[in-house]
């Protein structure tokens, strides 16, 4: 038992770690777009325009939705390419 | 036709609608009454998911609310989308791969113990019934001000309808209803955005209209026109940040940890048959919401641009036919202060509290209004000194919309039958959480083991229809505003779960100890400070008073810190959690075997 999951761990810590890895760069990229553009640096970047927008403003309202279904869509693909890699084939 | 027939002829065939699915998709085992038995595919997942977790508080009250609160209204668009990106990176495959059906059976597991089970089974109960006051309200309100009936029988056929295919159609019944109402919702908010985009700037894309700039004005954007606008009136500038920096990032953080934490919304990625569909169908849910988040900020803009061009310094004698039938529905107010017959609207309140109308008895003995020189109906309420004489609800900018851009009654009927998709989806799904955690957790895994699926399935499908009944006796007396009411449900939710499930999946560590005290510490002091606040001592409830400047609204993002440290600091004096419940969190941390379907693993 605790040989077999010896075993488990050392494969599945690769993908456990490559997981967390990707989990922090979009997590990052999370916090950035909404609580970085869109609350902290907000009356910074509203000095820039973007037609009628305020920067600051358009992340706020629009541009923090934007990334952020784009980052599901990014870590939608990389999971299932990291799956596919690790994954144990039984019938092998 | 006129507005009420085509609000009967939509709302009633959207309610055929959606009992043909219940009857098509009845639920015959636990499994499917549960999680649909784990049949559904990954898009309509998605949709149901969306229809879920918008409620009325988005469709109805989210555009209100930054209507009048602008930039800061930012933090519900912010909190409410990025919550989903938690969810999805964080929650949702893991608790897939778990394979159980609700998060207290999660929790019960992973901290081998009926004490933490029992626990968190309280917190999504609780949290599931103050979510449903919201929808309630809602339901209420559109059948009320539409559809000509009494706020009672509108609550009424809204629960008869929710009963029908809740309790009889459980998880499958509710999940392909959804489907359609996400349709119907989406359709119902974005036709008059479109609308009203063309009207205001040209742009028939919403999300670019409010960018640019105004019909008729030479160039001027419209958001700088809303600004000039504002500032004649004495408001603030509506794309300038009001509330302070640390506020709104506490509230923006308690509603998207809220958000990933709601035991209603978790349960859907136990309804499709894979890790990889769960991650799917996450993408599929937050692609919907955000085509009603983007357009919301947008119909906000042109809803405040359109009343503030239309009402300040308007005789009364001559305001639109919208405002008289909203102020005869309770949620307009007009106080003619100088005696000049218009109506001054400025910043301040106009007098204080809600609305008291007048009344009096007529020769009939029924109860009328009183109305004043302008015939405007006369308040109790004692006018303030300010110069604002106007109070405008904010939960009616969504349902007014249509009326104050002139659009054909149908449009008006649909945004009726929107608003009602809107609440009854959601109010179905919480029902399911109620009834779910009552029968499965509560009876089944603490008092009755050996309960046959059968005896299960009718427990169940009594706690559905109990839990009905209670939530319509919040529809008959609603506490205050829908968004508002719905925040507070985050706070809590932020504040006792998603700490519990997040160091369930990603700390070996973490005890049966540390995650019970952590849960209750999150969650009764959040409690506490929401209760202190906002109901015994609400004089004090501002920034003064607030603990480091922070709201009753954003201290869930506190109680969730607390809640960490807490359970880390207990969980280091107390013994390691047992080996199988170790293997048990390096099992779901593995990948899933390519053409593996997990099963329900206690069936």
């Amino acid at each position: 038992m605790s040989e077999k999951s010896q075993d488990n761990s050392n494969g599945s810590s690769a993908y456990w770690k490559a997981n967390l890895k990707w989990v922090g760069i979009l997590l990052s990229i999370w916090f950035i777009v909404s609580y970085g553009c869109g609350i902290l640096f907000v009356d910074q970047l509203d000095k820039i325009r973007l037609g009628g927008f305020g920067l600051g403003f358009w992340f706020a309202q629009q541009g923090s939705i934007y990334v952020f279904v784009i980052l599901i869509a990014i870590y939608v693909k990389v999971m299932n390419r990291l799956d596919k890699k690790y994954s144990v084939k039984k019938k092998d | 036709m006129d507005v009420q027939y085509w609000t009967y002829l939509i709302v009633g065939l959207t309610f055929a609608l959606y009992i043909g699915i219940a009857i098509w998709a009845k639920a015959s085992t636990t499994g499917e009454f549960y999680i649909a038995g784990k049949g559904v595919p990954a898009l309509a997942n998605g949709m149901a998911t969306a229809a879920d977790w918008m409620s009325a508080a988005s469709f109805l009250g989210m555009a209100g609310i930054i209507s009048f609160a602008g930039y800061d209204g930012s933090v519900y668009l912010m909190g409410w989308t990025g919550g989903y990106v938690l969810l999805a990176l964080l929650l949702a495959p893991y608790l897939r791969k778990f394979g159980h059906f609700t998060v207290p059976d999660f929790v019960g597991d992973r901290y081998y113990s009926k004490t933490a089970r029992v626990v968190a089974l309280f917190c999504a109960i609780f949290i599931s019934f103050t979510y449903v006051c919201g929808q309630m309200r809602g339901v209420g309100i559109v059948f009320s001000k539409f559809l000509d009936v009494s706020i009672f029988w509108g609550v009424i056929i809204g629960m008869a309808i929710v009963f029908f295919y809740a309790v009889l159609g459980g998880m499958k019944g509710i999940t392909y209803t959804q489907v359609a109402q996400y349709c119907v919702l989406i359709f119902a908010f974005m036709v008059p955005a479109i609308f009203i985009s063309i009207q205001l700037t040209g742009n028939p894309i919403p999300q670019l209209g409010f960018g640019d700039t105004a019909v008729g004005s030479e160039g001027v954007y419209l958001l700088d026109k809303l600004d000039g606008l504002s500032q004649d009136l004495g408001f603030a500038k509506y794309t300038e940040r009001q509330g302070s920096k640390l506020d709104l990032f506490a509230i923006t953080l308690a509603l998207m940890v809220g958000t990933a934490g709601l035991p209603h919304v978790i349960i859907r990625f136990y309804t499709v048959k894979k890790v990889s569909a769960a991650r799917v169908s996450a993408f599929w849910a937050l692609l919907f919401i955000a085509i009603l988040y983007t357009t919301a900020p947008a119909v906000a803009v042109f809803a405040r641009t359109n009343l503030l061009e239309t009402i300040p310094e308007k005789a009364y004698s001559e305001v639109p036919g919208w405002f008289k039938k909203w102020e005869n529905a309770d949620l307009i107010a007009w106080i003619d202060k100088n005696k000049d017959g218009k109506i001054q609207y400025v910043a301040g309140k106009s007098f204080e509290g809600k609305p008291d109308y007048a009344v009096t008895q007529n020769d009939a003995g029924d109860t009328i209004p009183l109305r004043g020189t302008n015939d405007e109906r006369l308040l109790k309420n004692k006018p303030t000194e300010g110069a604002n004489e106007l109070f405008v609800d904010r939960d009616i900018m969504v349902l007014a919309n249509p009326e104050i851009a002139n659009l054909p009654n149908w449009v008006i009927a649909l945004v009726a039958a929107g608003g009602l998709a809107a609440a009854l989806s959601t109010a179905a799904g919480l029902l399911l959480v109620i009834s779910t955690s009552v029968a499965h957790d509560f009876v089944k895994k603490t008092i009755n083991p050996g309960m046959s699926d059968k005896s299960e399935l009718i427990v169940a499908r009594m706690a559905a229809a109990i839990a009905v009944l209670i939530a319509g006796y919040f529809g008959l007396h609603p506490p205050g505003f829908v968004a508002e009411v719905v925040a507070f449900a985050f706070g809590l939710a932020a504040a006792s779960f998603f700490p519990a499930i997040i160091m369930g999946i990603f700390s070996k560590r973490m005890n049966r100890e540390g995650a019970i005290t952590g849960m209750i510490v999150g969650i009764t002091f959040t409690t506490a400070y929401i209760i202190y606040f906002q109901f015994i001592n609400k004089a004090d409830s501002n920034p003064d008073h607030w603990w480091f400047g922070i709201s009753p609204k954003g201290i869930g993002a506190v109680g969730m810190l607390l809640n960490f440290i807490v359970s880390f600091a207990v969980s280091a004096v107390t013994p390691k959690p047992p080996q199988d419940v170790v293997d048990m969190i390096e099992n779901i941390r593995q990948p899933e075997d390519e053409d593996e379907e997990l099963e329900v693993s206690d069936h």
